[in-house]
């Protein structure tokens, strides 16, 4: 495992629900793993299908659009 | 007198229906003071699961509303306060609070949460009532409004013991102080709204269901926190006893409600549902779990209700069974629970359950009751606030007002509507103060920073421990000062605090800083404080980023440190990549026509446009027919015997006399162009089309009574609607006087398929006309055929009096409906079998009377594409969100009430109409609209006028124009009054020419780009579709 590259999720939200979303899994401390990075959005409905490329292009091993 | 008013309002009660009512006082040119008797605000909101008939998340629905409450300049609130005393006269009140010691300094306090994860004493959780522990020193709930502390008195070891002091060591902001004594603090108010809501019944009175004896009967409120995933159980559905997941749950309605024996007379209103819900929710966790309800009449009386418990049924299979519970008691295992009750054939049946749900009605909340003492209001029998017979936020003392559930028990729509109703009738009594109570915000020279090179300061927040506990803060600070264009980084204890907003600007000052990013909290509830500081320190708020290291990271990898503080550093990178891309943001604003526009004329207008006349405002009205009053002139009076026919023929001369209101009879509104705040209305008038400017629009069109096409309606002349039965009564009572027999037939074109909804007011219709007929013919035999009496609320004391007068009720299912016959004499007989005995009944009847449906206006689907309204199923206007704004349409600036919205009785009408002047005034009280600059632009030489993005806009906002004629192409244009920013136009672009501001490509794809490794020296612009590639 130590060789292999830890996967890297890039996750595009929407700021009123899976943003919030987030927010409330912190203020639960619901524990999960460090290896997701959330980019916030006013709407999911923003997401183009070059964001989600130029993620993949960036090394992300997947992309999370969630609104 | 009125340069005497105070422009101030005292609200008691934090729930829904107050702070509805705060927010729309304060939206309005109020001050508004909001007492809470709890730590914080929410009422019992915030304790529900999900909402019905929608079983959205009730927490996640109210968020927005208490950030809004939370950050409104216009607000103050006084959580964990009660009224002391009230003295003055109305319009000018001087309000003593009296604030309970919470032991903790509300102005240090930034609600880090240390104390309580340090705090050694734990206490039954009185939120999640008694399931769980919270700490002596606690907040009700992690999204608490205000989020400050509160030391639990009775159980923290320094007031029982005298020594511990854990807190006080603990807190960096010296926030805790154990000497505190309550605060007596008086504020000047001109009017008085209570909202002091409910408490649930205490079933421990009726010992045969067990409460309080087996640990696994429970009450529905419990249920709600057991279902709730920030609950005891974290959202998993466990039984208390032994934390078992029950494979069958029954739900006993009626406790505490409909329930004489136990001092309980009236119907509580919402139970049917909220037991639904409940039923459908445990379905949702595991479709195997059985869910019987035990019910007497199934009271699904509000808009899609009727569908909703169809859903349960034949989607969910909830089990529904008629039936009074008589006793509770274990099986001789002790491990499940027998149910014994009745069934429908009269066999005794006796069943068991894992698991029962109590169903538990709606008392006065004893709080409140005290604050109505102090105020010297009359209270009813029930410990309900009295009001107006007809104006239902009408107390017994002027200048103040009521509104929610400790009126009558009521759910949430029709509590926030009656909060924002309340809130009309203080605005109207204060209307000359309006505007003199609230803050001016002080306007500060902004410095232009385009054209300079990005200089970004970072602060890197400790948050106390909560972010500093796990990341290690000042490497985070020390990465960040490497990043490109960062010419300052530090960490700091709270970000947050005042005194840190003093430093934030001098640090701005002294390094000549034109970006700021904060590292810290959550941008949703934080963000705000942050802009706020840039503009006063001279900067546009829009050139600031927060990076969110406490939620996204400290909280969520608290056992893994070293891999924390790596997130948090490259997130501080992608916060610092975007934030060199941020432009400077400017609100556009425009001039309100300070105008309303009333459509329909019947009760719901008529009382809209008097009361934005009482605001101050000029107001048109748009009549269709050639006469104002609509269907309100026919109801005689309400059951509680307020002439209705009377009262609209008063009102109709006042509005006919107010040299505010103009009146167009026989016009239609033909269109509305314009965005909310200054719309044109082209009026169809007969002397042709007239035009206006106005800034908010209520329609209140109005419905009709359903024309019934079965039982011989139309056919024999003794077939009658209730609406006629009405005007018999009242004009020619010698025929119920000559009558013997009379029979009612209950939902005639009413919770049909395909008409599956109720039309709320038949029942209590149908018995007001049967007691009106007994008092004219006391030997009049009257027989109302029903599927279920859904008098619900104090209405309930109708049927009751019914019973009494002999009034017979007989039950019919809709697969066996009545059958009318005529003799060869012409007399009628209705023919049914008793679901009961199993008889066949033949009733005679000299008068035959359909209780119809009601129905939105023939016209309305037209009215509703004319002004590009949405409309339900049914056809009535649909309004913005079935819970939360039950008065609004989506599209900003349009307002409905009244029977256009759906079936209702006349006094909610009046409710309503008043709630949507309360809103609509939000808008007419300003001089200018400001919109949001977070909005779409389009770039003229880019767009070729394809029109994609109006397809893709869900607002109307975006719209290709044909300028040609200006000597300018067809392009893409947009309405920064309609745009949401939600940026579907700049997907759909092909061109890169839609681009939402502060959300542009180059901003997401750099954070993008900055995911991995460094950024050193781009400032690239990239277009990803490869049209316009610029790299410096």
């Amino acid at each position: 495992m130590s060789l292999q590259r830890e996967p890297l999720i890039v996750a595009f939200v929407c700021n009123w629900c899976a943003y919030a979303g987030a927010d409330l899994a912190g203020v639960s401390r619901m524990q999960y793993p460090p290896n997701v990075r959330l980019i916030r959005l006013m709407c999911s409905g923003r997401v183009n299908e070059g964001f989600i490329l130029k993620a993949f292009e960036q090394g992300a091993s997947g992309v999370l659009v969630s609104g | 007198m009125s340069s005497h008013l105070i422009g101030a309002v005292t609200v008691i009660g934090g729930g829904i229906s107050g702070i509805q009512a705060a927010l729309d006082l304060a939206n309005s040119g109020f001050k508004v003071y909001l007492i809470e008797s709890d730590p914080s605000v929410g009422g019992v909101m915030a304790k529900l699961d999900k909402t019905f008939p929608t079983n959205d998340c009730s927490s996640c629905m109210m968020g927005p509303k208490l950030v809004e409450l939370a950050n409104h300049p216009n607000i103050e609130i006084f959580a964990y306060s009660e009224l002391a005393s009230v003295s003055g006269e109305p319009g000018r009140f001087e309000v003593t609070i009296r604030k309970k010691a919470r032991y903790v300094d509300e102005e240090k306090c930034v609600g880090c949460g240390i104390c309580a994860t340090k705090c050694p004493t734990k206490v039954l959780d009185e939120f999640n009532f008694n399931l769980r522990y919270r700490k002596a020193i606690y907040v009700p709930f992690p999204q608490a409004v205000p989020l400050i502390y509160t030391i639990d008195q009775k159980h923290c070891r320094m007031f029982t013991k005298g020594k511990c002091g854990i807190c006080q060591k603990i807190c960096h902001k010296k926030a805790i102080d154990y000497d505190q004594k309550d605060l007596f603090v008086t504020v000047p108010s001109g009017a008085i709204i209570l909202a002091g809501g409910y408490s649930p019944f205490n079933p421990r009175v009726m010992e045969e269901l067990g409460y309080g004896r087996w640990p696994n009967v429970i009450t529905a409120i419990e249920y709600e926190r057991i279902s709730s995933a920030a609950g005891p159980f974290e959202g998993h559905i466990l039984r208390p006893s032994d934390r078992e997941e029950p494979q069958s749950i029954a739900w006993i309605q009626c406790v505490g409600s409909r329930d004489l024996m136990n001092g309980v007379e009236y119907c509580s209103s919402v139970c049917c549902m909220y037991a639904t819900k409940q039923a459908m929710v445990t379905k949702e966790h595991d479709l195997s779990v059985d869910t019987t309800i035990f019910y007497i009449d199934m009271r699904a009386h509000g808009k899609g209700f009727d569908a909703f418990i169809d859903r349960a049924k034949s989607e969910y299979g909830v089990r529904y069974v008629r039936s009074r519970v008589s006793r509770i008691v274990p099986d001789v295992s002790g491990k499940r629970l027998e149910v014994t009750y009745v069934t429908e054939d009269q066999k005794f049946v006796t069943e068991p359950f894992d698991m029962i749900v109590l169903s538990i009605g709606l008392c006065p909340n004893p709080t409140a009751i005290d604050a109505a003492n102090i105020l010297g209001l009359s209270v009813t029998p029930h410990g309900f606030i009295e009001t107006d017979q007809f104006h239902l936020t009408r107390t017994s003392r002027p200048g103040v007002f009521v509104c929610g559930a400790i009126q009558e028990p009521k759910d949430i729509p029709d509590s926030v509507q009656q909060g924002s109703s309340a809130a009309e009738e203080a605005m109207a009594f204060l209307a000359p103060a309006r505007n003199t109570m609230v803050p001016v915000p002080t306007q500060i020279p902004e410095r232009n920073v385009l054209g300079e090179e990005p200089r970004i300061g970072v602060f890197v927040c400790h948050c106390g421990i909560n972010i500093a506990g796990v990341v290690d803060v000042k490497a985070v600070a020390e990465y960040a000062a490497t990043l490109p264009n960062v010419v300052y980084a530090v960490n700091c204890m709270f970000a947050c605090s005042s005194d840190q907003q003093m430093e934030i600007k001098r640090v701005i000052e002294e390094y000549k800083l034109n970006r700021l990013v904060v590292a810290s909290c959550t941008p949703r509830t934080h963000e705000p404080l942050f802009r706020n500081t840039l503009k006063e320190a001279g900067l546009n708020p829009y050139l600031f980023e927060q990076a969110n290291i406490r939620e996204h990271v400290a909280w969520v990898h608290q056992q893994e440190p070293e891999r924390a503080t790596q997130k948090a550093k490259e997130v501080v990178r992608m916060s610092v990549a975007r934030a060199r891309l941020l432009e400077p943001l400017y609100d556009s604003s425009y001039e309100v026509s300070q105008r309303g526009l009333v459509i329909g004329g019947g009760l719901a207008g008529l009382t809209a446009a008097q009361e934005i006349s009482r605001q101050g405002f000029e107001v048109i009205l748009v009549e269709k027919t050639d006469s104002l009053g609509g269907i309100a002139k026919h109801i005689y009076q309400t059951e509680s015997g307020f002439p209705v026919a009377q009262y609209t023929q008063e009102l109709i001369q006042a509005v006919e006399s107010d040299p505010r209101i103009r009146i167009f009879l026989n016009s239609e509104v033909a269109e509305i162009k314009g965005a909310c705040g200054r719309f044109t209305a082209i009026i169809r008038t007969p002397w042709g089309n007239e035009s206006a400017h106005v800034g908010a629009i209520i329609v209140a069109t109005g419905g009709t009574e359903f024309k019934p096409s079965e039982y011989l309606y139309g056919q024999h002349d003794s077939v009658v609607t209730q609406l006629s039965l009405e005007k018999i009564i009242n004009s020619e009572p010698e025929k119920i006087k000559e009558a013997m027999h009379l029979v009612m037939i209950q939902c005639v074109g009413s919770r049909e398929p395909r008409r599956l909804y109720c039309s709320r007011i038949c029942c209590t219709m149908a018995i007001k006309n049967a007691l009106r007929c007994k008092e004219i013919n006391p030997s009049l035999n009257i027989t109302i055929l029903y599927r279920d009496i859904r008098t619900f609320g104090f209405r309930e004391r109708y049927y009751r009096e019914a019973r009494i007068k002999g009034i017979r009720f007989v039950r019919y299912e809709l697969g066996s409906k009545p059958q009318v016959v005529v003799d060869s004499r012409g007399t009628l007989s209705v023919q049914l079998r008793d679901p009961i005995t199993g008889m066949l009944l033949s009733l005679p009847t000299d008068l035959l009377v359909l209780t119809a449906a009601i129905r939105p206006q023939e016209d309305q689907k037209e009215l509703a594409e004319r002004l590009r309204l949405p409309l339900d199923e049914h056809g009535f206007f649909l309004e913005a969100h079935i819970k939360l704004r039950p008065l609004d349409f989506t599209v900003p600036g349009f307002f409905i009430c009244g029977l256009a919205h759906g079936p209702k009785f006349s006094y909610e009408s009046v409710v309503q109409a008043k709630g949507a002047v309360a809103r609509a005034v939000s808008i007419l009280s300003r001089k200018r609209m400001f919109s949001d600059a977070m909005v779409t632009t389009v770039d003229p030489f880019l767009c070729r006028g394809c029109g994609e993005c109006e397809k893709a806009c869900s607002f109307g906002a975006i719209k290709v124009i044909d300028r040609r004629t200006e000597g300018k192409g067809i392009r893409a244009e947009v309405d920064p009054a309609l745009c949401t920013g939600c940026g579907a136009c700049n997907v759909a672009c092909p061109t890169g020419a839609a681009s939402l501001a502060h959300f542009r490509d180059k901003h997401i794809l750099a954070m993008i780009e900055s995911l991995t490794g460094d950024f050193e020296g781009e400032t690239r612009e990239l277009d990803i579709r490869g049209l316009n590639v610029t790299t410096t």
